[in-house]
């Protein structure tokens, strides 16, 4: 819960900064906006041939439909029995039974046919500038550049949204929420404008799905598969989507955010972001003190843990394990290390421990070491260095 | 022992003079029922207890979904109700209801006895009672119900507790009662028509349930199979879904489509049927295009195998199979619009009243064809990725769904309940559920397109304030929905079997078949010698 009002902290900053590089000529807000009736406004080319294919494809339907439903109602109308309107008796009619079968064909064709570019278009997924990859994991999203300007940045993206402004069955939320209410997250995906951007997709442990919808990508994060997609945004602005299939409980808490930033921009955050991981890449075999090793563990816990076991470290019952008085928790901390590291199914659980192999050394020192000394769990190995994470790796 | 053959007794003593056969009474009638009509009504009630069961899970949904926040429900307990509102409506309100339609109807339709393998039906039915058990009992296990959505998507299914495996076996229950009770209404229709009942003078709900009953053999065995290596992947150490163990996910997504595409079809054609009778006998006129209208039903469920990817675009598929299955789903449309516009030119020219049964019918047709409408707009692949798992699609299959398959249900019911119970409905009540479902319907599901168009996704249990309004609007249908099917059980299932205006032989005026040919109610044996079809 603290990391989260944390990070909510620095909330208002980033809004600022994505209001100073606010769009030009975009239409619309990145995301969804009240009482929206159509698609959200476009931002790249397969966008708006999506929008106006959904347009072409209303305008086809609602002509059929005044034809149809117009002779179905004048029917009605006119031929009842109150109105004393006498049965015909004809049953049937080849030449007109033929023409309602060939004309609805035609149609049909008509409608396929503009679509066919668009489907061709959309897999083009060759000769990107950029190249991200983005794994699903339950519940948050990790991207990694894999090619082109910024290769090597590497961070998660959580939801951002506190918890506080949720709330929880039967407690009101406390704070008010914003405009981006589960649409905000700690890490947005930064891209330039007007470059070709390949999101190659995977997934961690189930089927997640990217998504921003103006920029007409939808592409599902598959465990132990990668697909690809594609988009160059016309416009600078933020762009929100969620996490669109069912990924179990925190599915509608794992947003998507792209901010797409002119080229000067995108220079300055690749540096500041390569000098900040080279400032992350710690020594793992520095030797830290107990209390920065909890101050550091709660905020990795927040981050990561506390969906499921929960900030009173109780878990729930049935589901995720309890921390507070947990054998493993209590006892020789090689198991608590491999834990972390590889995950768990013990079965006992409707919940499966997920590895959490792609957080530092120190982090997953910090957050073990925070959850034997928290809550009233008293270990005899009270403390865990980054080195003998390091050497459990192996 | 001594209680059941003092039953006995009492039986023949008192069953006698109406029945040439024994006609057991009480809890014996039921548990060992035999006769077609009694086992007609078993599914139409174990139908409606599941729709109403249903229809609360629905209303918890709307309830937390009123605002945004998480209000009532944890994500997790948020995630069992949609999954289970799923299954239990799918497989336990409209599959069993029409097969109930179909007990009841087909042998009065075809002039046959009863069914062809009265015990075998029996059977079929009696499965669904501990299917549906399993299913309400699996809340109250360790970890809840299933939450992984209706579809059961691995690997999410592999992570669930013991209600998964609940959800397995219920599906495994309710599959082979559907497959029991499909061989049964093949072979009463193939085999046990009277004389002169050639196939193609046969009544339109009969064709149209002889197909969808050749689609239930064919693919109920498909779910099988990918519940069973879901079984096996959670609980035996197979990898079938499971890529770190050589598996694919995505297989199972194309298992389960290949009969989940299928079920859609198996779900409405028998709707079709319906509609196709009740449109003649009020319009006073004979369907249009008999012949066609069975050829369209068929081609619908042949291309019903081939458009199952249609479900997976988001999935990435190579170009080829998305161009594939977006034309080919778009053929659909054709034998659809040919069964549409038969029903306006049955109307057309016709000297109609709109009794209820008339009511539903027509906006079954109007609304039905709104839902087609959407689906077409999403077989356009580039559209559906943007749709995909957004409101969207939820209002699309509610429209088809509860606007097609359950106003259809209604639409027989008023039609038929007059042979069913001997009385008459009152008319007066039956347009109040007839226009407030179809009021109460739209305000739910039209503004889920909205909400779809403008990026909500589908199963989550707290959205974006901008959504709100949207969410408020369907809520406040769904209850408006739910309290008018309550009016319907209360005010005019219950009156209409306890008592009414007694009911004519045949009360329609412009209904044919052999069904108007018994008394009313329709006495417990039928055509015991069949009758001769002209």
């Amino acid at each position: 819960m603290l990391g989260l009002s944390l990070t909510a902290a620095g909330f208002p900053a980033w809004a600022a900064e994505a209001a100073a590089t606010a769009p030009g000529t975009y239409a619309g807000s990145g995301g969804p906006v009240i009482r929206e009736l159509n698609l959200q406004p476009p931002a790249t080319q397969i966008a708006s041939e999506i929008y106006s294919l959904h347009t072409w494809m209303m305008v086809i339907c609602l002509i059929i439909f005044v034809a149809v439903f117009g002779v179905m109602f004048y029917s009605i109308l006119k031929h009842r029995k109150s109105l004393g309107h006498q049965a015909a008796t004809f049953h049937e009619s080849t030449s007109v039974e033929i023409a309602w079968t060939v004309v609805p064909f035609l149609i049909v064709i008509g409608m396929a046919l503009p679509a066919t570019r668009t489907v061709v278009g959309m897999k083009d997924t060759s000769n990107a500038d950029i190249t991200i990859k983005a794994t699903g994991m339950q519940w948050k999203w990790g991207y990694d550049y894999l090619q082109g300007e910024g290769q090597g940045i590497s961070f998660l993206s959580n939801l951002s949204t506190p918890r506080a402004q949720v709330g929880e069955p039967g407690i009101e939320p406390s704070e008010k929420r914003g405009d981006t209410y589960l649409m905000e997250v700690d890490n947005e995906v930064v891209v330039p404008v007007h470059k070709k951007v390949r999101i190659i997709t995977t997934a961690n442990d189930v089927i997640h799905s990217w998504s921003i919808p103006a920029f007409g990508v939808k592409q599902d994060a598959i465990p132990g598969f990668v697909r690809d997609t594609w988009f160059k945004a016309d416009e600078t602005g933020t762009y929100r989507g969620y996490c669109s299939e069912l990924c179990g409980k925190e599915h509608a808490f794992m947003p998507i955010v792209v901010k797409v930033v002119t080229d000067a921009e995108y220079k300055v955050w690749v540096d500041g972001k390569l000098k900040e991981l080279a400032a992350l890449a710690e020594d793992p075999n520095k030797v830290w003190t107990i209390d920065e090793l909890k101050t550091r563990g709660e905020k990795v816990y927040n981050t990561n843990c506390v969906a499921c076991h929960q900030a009173t470290g109780k878990g729930i019952p049935g589901s995720f394990a309890s921390l507070d008085g947990s054998p493993v928790v209590n006892g020789p901390k090689l198991e608590q290390i491999q834990t972390v590291l590889n995950g768990k199914h013990s079965g006992k659980f409707a919940g499966e421990m997920p590895s959490w192999k792609q957080l530092s050394d120190t982090d997953i020192a910090a957050v073990i070491t925070y959850t034997r000394n928290n809550w009233s769990n008293k270990a005899a190995e009270n403390i865990v260095q980054p080195a003998e994470v390091l050497a459990a790796r192996k | 022992m001594s209680t059941t053959t003092i039953d006995h007794a009492h039986d023949h003593a008192h069953g006698h003079d109406d029945h040439a056969h024994d006609h057991p009474v009480g809890l014996r009638r039921w548990l060992f029922a035999t006769n077609h009509k009694d086992i007609g009504t078993l599914y139409l009630w174990f139908a409606f207890t599941m729709l109403l069961s249903g229809g609360v899970l629905a209303l918890m949904i709307r309830t937390e979904l009123f605002r945004p926040g998480l209000q009532f429900f944890q994500p997790e307990f948020f995630n069992q109700l949609t999954t289970m509102h799923g299954i239990v409506m799918v497989f336990g309100a409209i599959m069993p209801a029409f097969v109930g339609y179909a007990n009841w109807m087909i042998p009065l339709q075809v002039g046959a006895s009863d069914m062809a393998f009265a015990r075998m039906n029996n059977f079929s039915f009696w499965l669904l009672p501990p299917a549906a058990i399993l299913l309400a009992s699996s809340f109250f296990v360790p970890g809840g119900a299933t939450a992984a959505g209706w579809t059961l998507y691995a690997p999410l299914s592999t992570q669930m507790g013991p209600g998964m495996d609940m959800a397995i076996f219920a599906l495994h229950l309710m599959g082979a009662s559907s497959i029991m009770g499909s061989i049964n209404i093949i072979v009463t229709i193939l085999n046990m028509r009277a004389p002169g009942m050639t196939l193609m003078k046969m009544p339109m709900f009969c064709w149209t349930w002889l197909i969808t009953a050749y689609l239930l053999i064919a693919v109920m065995p498909v779910l099988a199979g990918a519940i069973t290596m879901t079984l096996t992947d959670r609980h035996f150490g197979t990898s079938f879904f499971n890529a770190a163990g050589g598996g694919d996910p995505v297989m199972y997504q194309h298992i389960f489509w290949f009969f989940g595409h299928p079920e859609v079809y198996i779900m409405i054609l028998p709707a079709f049927g319906i509609v196709s009778q009740i449109l003649p006998a009020f319009a006073r006129k004979p369907l249009f295009g008999y012949a066609s209208m069975v050829y369209a039903t068929a081609s619908i469920a042949i291309l019903s195998f081939i458009v199952w990817a249609h479900h997976m675009f988001t999935t990435g598929m190579p170009v080829t199979s998305q161009l594939f299955f977006m034309y080919a789903t778009m053929l659909i449309a054709v034998p659809t619009g040919v069964k549409v516009f038969n029903w306006i030119a049955t109307m057309w020219k016709g000297s109609m009243t709109f009794e209820t049964p008339m009511l539903f019918a027509v906006g079954f047709i109007f609304v039905f064809t709104m839902g087609g409408f959407t689906g077409l707009i999403l077989a356009v692949t580039p559209i559906d990725i943007q749709l995909q798992d957004t409101y969207y699609v939820v209002a699309h299959f509610h429209y088809v769904l509860v606007a097609g398959s359950l106003f259809a249900l209604f639409a027989g019911f008023y039609y038929w309940s007059p042979k069913w119970t001997g009385h008459m409905y009152s008319e007066t009540r039956g347009k109040i559920h007839f226009w407030n479902s179809l009021v109460w319907f739209n305000v739910t599901f039209f503004p889920m397109h909205f909400l779809g168009l403008a990026g909500m996704p589908r199963r989550i249990a707290d959205y974006s304030a901008q959504f709100t309004d949207f969410n408020m609007v369907a809520s406040i249908g769904a209850f408006g929905f739910g309290l008018t099917q309550v009016y319907f059980l209360l005010f005019v299932v219950f009156p209409t079997i306890r008592g009414g205006a007694k009911a004519a032989d045949k009360p329609w005026d412009g209904a044919e078949g052999l069904e108007w040919t018994v008394p009313s109610p329709a006495p417990f044996h039928t055509f015991e010698t069949p009758p001769t079809v002209k």
